[in-house]
């Protein structure tokens, strides 16, 4: 059956229109839903990241269910709050008056989701979207249909299908919901889709979100704890749906005095973490397809690469695994070191001083995230300054998008916009300025005909300047 | 373009318009500009509006001036990294939100606000550290030339650009690729730079416009007589209504109708007078192409019977006498586009409470003006209407509230400004999480087992106390899940 996206938005405009999803109850009802979701089906959605992915349950458990069931958790005991109109300043130049920021919904929103985490991305941006009070439809992707199924189901089940809706589907589908106007679009994913969106959004004059990728590096100084970053650094790649993330540390630059221990490092704790034959293993995500096992192999496979592989290199397609790896100093030019990866695959990038990877980093696009592992504070503040990311974290990988109170998201070719906690009901608000005067007051200068006299009194109203509006409203 | 995009490029990567002095200096550039060359300014907009200059400084002048003082006295505590509350789960750790600078930002200036709305925005990006490129209005042309040949004299031409031409030029900028694009303008044209921007994925804030209502309800006594001032003033006062949060129409109980219409008539003659060519204290239509297109709009003969005040026009001036309307048909152009122009429509309703429907059935606007004292009434179009603002009891004068931030939503456009707002919305916040080598856990590691699971479902909870017996295995799993 084809799908009728007009009648979808139609549908849910009415409901919006209702008024019903503005009330705080029903988007409580609807957070409520969501975590009963994930209390009630955990283990359907492992099989489903499983068959998906194959991704092992501990992922699962903590990167999709406790992530959305926490941002849940978070809405629920803070909505409250962040429904509250804010008071904002007022000055004299507008007094009497009082001035407020009220938040309220956008109306009808659609999330494109993604497949690396395919539970996460879609719900978390929904947490986001009912929160704010939004009708919402979410787009799940098509290449994890295990997920997209149980989503489909789960949620009609769950929540207020008038209002919450989810339409299955791959290219025509898409492409037919950005045919209609939405009152926002969130779309998770990588930067030749996201243009895409961007030009559809453009006809409608639609705000978006765009949380996009790139190619996330981690500078690793040699004065560390050698073991506890490479198991951060392991965990943060590996141990992250076998580096298909978005803000896993895509490549390594470190310097060539210490690059063997790093290597060294690495391996060992591969070893302790997957074991002496790794592909054995059940402890890691597989690819999510041919087409990408296909793309990472190539990568692997270019005769300017392959003499470089250090650690791993295996490769089993029938199960689309591929063992950890890790790329010794690949080219340059090579298509590794200019494409997002995206995979299992870890070039280390060798330079004199450890400072001279800031210049290596900035000469690349600004990816989502940047990482540095080194006690030198004064590198460490160097970096921050110096190299653009949309976050960043000092002697860790990953975990700061963990964080409610940070925001999550991209700048330039990663994306723009962010959510995750209080952002995510801001990503889905429009904040309406209320300004209230009264009648009283009403200063004779405002208006017309102009004169001289006129154009003084307003020089001073406008300056803000307590004492010369007393004496200008006393006549001088 | 190509050395003018590279220079300004080369210039954000030497770093110096990161330093809080720089971007200082600049905001007292822009200060100076305007106070040093107030009388040019007052001539380039009598000029290209027949502004006058109480009209000029108020809504350009006053305004670039409020905006940089305002910038000056809170870069500092704007540039501040914010703390982040990171738990305890994540101890020894430390979250920060920095603001940095976007980089090479690009913004579009309009005509009838050609000073304001090109260095209101510059201010926003210089505060934020970028470099940056203004293209004023070509349809004002003597402000854009103005600000063309002096602005160099007062701020960093190596860091700031304005590029001066009409659509040829915009297109050819819009070719390349910048970190922002600010635009105020028309949906139609806001269209073209979104899709323009679509290509290099460039962030955008488009302030937008719409048919901004006023909803006038009835209430005795003087104060509705200086609701009604505010109303001239408010529809009038800013530029001939050629202004995005100008008043468009008014929607007025029946019964008001006509004591509101004779109080208008004498606003009109007292602010401008009553001859066409001869009006004082208000702008000109900017152009011949937005003077035809606003006549044409009193052009239908329904809408022409509705005219009860005015309607003449000085076509050699481009000059359109104030005139009202007094329920123009639903249907005409003058009640489904944006007027932008001198002629006030006046639409009567039953109850009051109708004009919320009739409001929503429009796009929504950049601003909704209401004047009543029922507290009800007051919440319900808080509640029932969305526009990018509303007004209690005055017109325009959000626009001076720094604290209030400037945009739209849906057809008016998205994204804002105004005091911090215009440092944020040139910035990106960038979250940085800083941890120490100390204190490791191991189940965060493979290869995993059940207790590994569980200390990570306790963790999630915050459960720090079932955490510290599970770590000392003292506790039994709970496996009701």
């Amino acid at each position: 059956m084809a799908l009728d996206a007009e009648a979808v938005v139609k549908e849910l405009r009415s409901t919006y229109t209702s008024g019903k999803t503005k009330t705080f109850e029903w988007r409580v009802s609807q957070l409520k839903a969501i975590l009963k979701i994930t209390a009630n089906h955990e283990k359907d959605i492992v099989k489903a990241l499983r068959s998906d992915l194959n991704k092992p349950e501990h992922e699962t458990f903590v990167h999709e269910i406790a992530a959305v069931s926490s941002e849940c958790d978070f809405a629920l005991k803070e909505l409250r709050g962040w429904m509250k109109p804010e008071k904002a300043k007022t000055t004299m130049t507008t007094y009497p008056s009082s001035a407020e920021i009220h938040s309220e919904p956008l109306g009808v929103v659609l999330n494109i989701s993604t497949w690396n985490y395919p539970f996460l991305l879609s719900l978390q941006p929904v947490v986001g979207a009912i929160a704010a009070g939004n009708a919402v439809v979410l787009k799940p992707s098509e290449l994890a249909p295990a997920t997209s199924a149980l989503l489909s189901k789960l949620l009609s089940q769950y929540m207020d299908t008038s209002a919450v809706r989810v339409v299955e589907g791959a290219v025509p589908e898409t492409t037919a919901l950005l045919d209609q106007k939405w009152d926002k679009i969130f779309y998770t994913g990588n930067g030749k889709v996201g243009r895409v969106i961007a030009a559809a959004a453009a006809k409608h004059l639609t705000p978006l979100v765009l949380e996009l990728g790139g190619k996330c590096p981690a500078i690793v100084d040699s004065n560390i704890n050698l073991k506890v970053a490479v198991r951060r650094i392991i965990s943060g790649k590996w141990g992250c749906n076998s580096g298909q993330t978005c803000v896993s540390p895509d490549y390594i630059i470190t310097t060539k005095a210490f690059s063997a221990q790093l290597v060294d490092g690495l391996t060992s704790e591969l070893k302790k973490f997957y074991g002496k034959d790794p592909m054995q293993s059940n402890d890691f995500s597989s690819i999510i397809n041919s087409r990408h096992f296909d793309r990472l192999t190539s990568l692997l496979d270019d005769e300017k690469v392959s003499g470089k592989v250090v650690f791993g290199g295996q490769r089993d397609k029938s199960n689309l695994k591929i063992v950890p790896t890790i790329v010794l100093n690949p080219p340059d030019d090579s298509l590794i070191m200019n494409d997002e990866i995206f995979g299992p695959l870890l070039p280390i990038i060798t330079v004199n001083k450890v400072e001279d990877g800031i210049g290596k980093i900035n000469a690349k696009e600004k990816p989502l995230a940047a990482y540095l592992f080194t006690n030198d504070k004064k590198l460490q503040k160097e970096f921050i300054r110096d190299v653009s990311a949309g976050s960043m974290a000092i002697n860790e990988t990953t975990l700061q998008i963990a964080e409610h109170s940070m925001p999550f998201g991209g700048v330039g070719e990663s994306g723009f916009g962010a959510y995750h906690g209080k952002f995510s009901f801001e990503a889905f608000s429009h904040k309406k300025a209320v300004l209230t005067r009264s009648f009283a007051g009403d200063v004779e200068a405002r208006y017309p005909p102009y004169s001289p006299g006129k154009l003084q009194f307003l020089k001073v109203m406008l300056s803000g300047n307590v004492f010369g509006i007393i004496r200008a409203l006393l006549g001088w | 373009m190509d050395r003018l995009e590279e220079g300004l490029r080369k210039t954000f990567r030497c770093g110096k318009t990161k330093e809080v002095g720089w971007r200082k200096a600049q905001l007292r550039g822009v200060l100076k500009f305007v106070e040093e060359n107030e009388s040019k300014i007052f001539e380039a907009l009598k000029q290209d509006l027949g502004k006058h200059p109480v009209e000029a400084y108020r809504d350009e002048i006053g305004v670039v001036k409020k905006s940089a003082e305002n910038c000056l006295n809170n870069i500092e505590k704007w540039m501040n990294p914010k703390k982040g509350k990171l738990p305890l789960l994540l101890f020894p750790s430390k979250g920060e939100v920095l603001p940095e600078p976007l980089g090479t930002v690009l913004i579009f200036g309009s005509w009838n606000f050609p000073i304001s709305l090109a260095l209101d925005p510059l201010i926003g990006a210089l505060s934020a550290g970028n470099t940056v490129v203004v293209k004023p209005s070509e349809l004002a042309p003597a402000c854009s030339s103005l600000l063309y040949s002096t602005i160099p004299l007062y701020l960093d031409a190596e860091a700031i650009k304005i590029v001066e031409g009409g659509s040829d030029v915009a297109e050819q900028l819009l070719e390349r690729r910048w970190d922002k694009i600010f635009f105020t303008g028309s949906p139609r044209v806001g269209r073209i730079i979104m899709s323009a921007a679509a290509k290099h994925l460039t962030p955008v804030t488009l302030e937008l416009g719409g048919k901004c209502p006023v909803i006038l309800d009835s209430f005795s006594g003087s104060d509705f007589k200086v609701a009604v001032n505010r109303i001239a003033g408010g529809k009038w006062g800013p530029c001939a209504g050629q202004a995005c949060i100008g008043i468009d129409y008014v929607l007025v109980q029946q019964k008001s109708a006509s004591i509101l219409v004779e109080l208008l008539k004498n606003c009109i003659k007292r602010y401008y007078g009553d001859n066409v060519k001869n009006l004082q204290s208000i702008c000109r239509i900017v152009n011949k192409q937005h003077f035809e297109r606003v006549c044409n709009l009193l052009e239908d003969p329904g809408v022409a019977a509705s005219i009860v005040y005015g309607g003449s026009f000085d076509r050699e001036n481009l000059m359109i006498e104030p005139t009202i309307l007094l329920d123009p048909p639903l249907d005409a152009q003058i009640m489904t586009e944006e007027i932008f122009g001198p002629l006030l429509p006046i639409i009567t309703l039953d109850k009051i409470e109708e004009s919320i429907d009739f409001i929503n059935e429009k796009p929504k606007p950049l601003a909704i003006y209401a004047f009543t004292k029922n507290d009800k009434l007051k919440k319900q179009i808080l509640q029932e209407t969305s526009s990018g603002s509303v007004t209690f009891n005055d017109a325009i004068i959000q626009f001076i509230c720094d604290a209030l931030p400037f945009g739209g939503v849906g057809q008016s456009g998205f994204g804002r400004y105004h005091g911090k707002f215009s440092f944020d919305t040139f910035s990106h916040e960038k979250a940085v999480l800083h941890r120490s080598f100390f204190l490791e856990l191991e189940p965060r590691y493979p290869p995993w087992n059940d207790f590994k699971l569980e200390f990570i479902r306790l963790a999630y909870s915050f459960n720090y106390i079932g955490l510290l017996l599970h770590l000392l295995g003292l506790r039994t799993p709970n496996r009701s899940r």
